[in-house]
């Protein structure tokens, strides 16, 4: 299991992990195993800003299409190209190999962002 | 509160993800639904389908009342043979699928978990003389083990030999001590076997089947993988692709119906169908890779909805999304749409089943079978 100290979670279960004014986001792993075998991810592109409590993609898993929503703002300076051929990874490794974008001039929205244990009393409620 | 399988306590301890499914708590999933899927596929499969209806029909009116009551033809099934049928109302449209056995006895009906009440009401309304309904589900078991290791895998446990056992054959005898039905047949597209017991012994037998297949790649699989197998082998789902307002040419399954055989409930109105030219056609799509149908959404011709998904989503074997969906005749050859999160995608039509397993140089079937 990965260390998640530095890890905070939106109420709609996507993650965020900052250092300084950039960002790397995903999904949880309560997420992830809620969604079964995700299919295909439908990202943004570089460039793309995003607005924190906004959609800005779906993940398309065997049994359902869900909506995602950005804890934070800011661009897109990266997504996870890897995704493209092996979006599993999202299911085996959430925290690690299946983040989902970077983003740069990150700032905070009104969202409460939460640790991990706070996130799964809130999710299991 | 929802009915438990003789099985229930093994999908917990399997941290199976469980769902409601017609009334009973079913396993979704036991590790991931494609693994299931390529398991089956692959290598082999395990499931619990206790849920499933077994009805029996005893005594001198046996076969009269089924003959009535089904549209294909029982009079020449064979001793502990199979056979898939549909039963209609008296307007023609579909109540329930079946699989008929006939059996020491009289028939074994396998009915669905949804349909048992209907089908047991059904029946007793329609009952000819002499003829004796015995609901056995809850004292049923029904294990089904379904891929290319299927088979050898429960030769390990059996007291028989299997090789003689041809598709939609079946034979009493045991396996790993627990006796059984052995029936070659299944709702995936790969070969296998479905073992009925009775509710007792069905723990034991889950735990040597998984025992005997762990070193042949067998996996527990639930009913998310049932589901995506039976959709790529164009089997159809009773409640999602055919109900009481479908007759069964309209949803392809005009090879079941024997008009011939004399009279059944809803044969008059299926004689007055063109079973060349039904009212509607049951179709086939295939999408992209990253588009995935879904039960419900429109279908479209020239932007007018014409129909909707009734079965659609990702194909494991194929890599790309599938649907299937009722239209007109006029449109059946016609380009069409699906609406997809507000896109509209098109969608080619391809021959159903979605996939067919490459099948095994087979000696020819003998002409007494």
């Amino acid at each position: 299991m990965p260390d998640l100290s530095g890890y905070r979670f939106a109420p709609t279960h996507e993650w965020v992990h900052r250092d300084g004014d950039t960002a790397t986001i995903g999904i949880s792993d309560h997420a992830q195993a809620q969604l079964g075998d995700v299919i295909f991810l439908d990202l943004p592109s570089v460039g793309a800003r995003l607005t924190a409590g906004k959609r800005f993609g779906a993940v398309e898993s065997v049994k359902a299409a869900s909506d995602l929503y950005a804890p934070v703002s800011g661009t897109v300076s990266e997504f996870n190209e890897t995704l493209t051929d092996t979006p599993e990874r999202v299911n085996t490794s959430p925290y690690e190999e299946g983040w989902l974008l970077r983003l740069r001039d990150v700032t905070e929205g009104d969202l409460e962002l939460v640790d991990e244990a706070t996130y799964l009393a809130r999710a299991e409620e | 509160m929802a009915a438990r399988t003789p099985l229930h306590a093994r999908h917990l301890s399997a941290h199976a993800v469980m769902v409601d499914f017609a009334g009973y708590e079913m396993p979704l999933r036991y590790s991931s639904i494609r693994d299931e899927h390529v398991a089956v596929r692959t290598r082999a499969g395990l499931f619990d389908l206790s849920h499933m209806g077994e009805v029996r029909l005893r005594g001198e009116g046996a076969e009269a009342t089924l003959q009535r009551l089904v549209a294909n033809d029982v009079s020449t099934l064979p001793s502990d043979h199979a056979l898939y049928t549909v039963i209609c109302n008296d307007g023609g449209g579909i109540v329930d699928d079946w699989i008929v056995y006939r059996v020491e006895d009289g028939f074994l009906l396998v009915v669905n978990a949804a349909r048992r009440q209907a089908d047991l009401d059904w029946m007793r309304a329609h009952l000819l003389a002499a003829t004796e309904i015995v609901d056995e589900s809850d004292e049923t078991a029904l294990l089904a083990i379904q891929g290319p290791e299927a088979v050898g895998i429960v030769q390990t446990l059996a007291g028989s030999d299997l090789s003689g056992l041809r598709p939609f054959a079946s034979a009493l005898g045991r396996v790993a001590g627990v006796e059984c039905r052995i029936s070659r047949t299944g709702y995936t597209g790969e070969d296998g076997v479905e073992l009925y017991c009775g509710a007792d012994p069905a723990a034991g037998l889950w735990d040597a089947l998984l025992e005997a297949g762990a070193g042949r790649g067998l996996l527990p699989a639930g009913l998310g993988a049932r589901d995506t197998l039976r959709l790529e082998a164009g089997l159809r789902l009773y409640g999602q692709d055919m109900d009481e307002r479908v007759d069964p040419f309209s949803c392809g399954l005009g090879w079941t119906v024997r008009l011939g055989k004399g009279d059944f409930i809803g044969a008059l109105p299926l004689r007055q169908l063109d079973q060349d030219n039904p009212p509607r056609r049951f179709v086939g799509l295939a999408l992209g890779p990253r588009q995935i149908p879904r039960h419900g959404m429109t279908v479209r011709s020239e932007g007018e909805a014409v129909g909707e998904v009734t079965s659609g989503g990702f194909s494991f074997s194929l890599g790309h999304g599938i649907a299937t969906a009722y239209v007109a005749p006029h449109l059946a050859k016609a380009p069409l749409t699906v609406d997809l999160h507000g896109e509209t995608v098109p969608a080619r039509r391809v021959p159903l089943p979605f996939y067919r397993r490459a099948r095994l140089a087979e000696p020819p079937p003998r002409h007494s079978d």
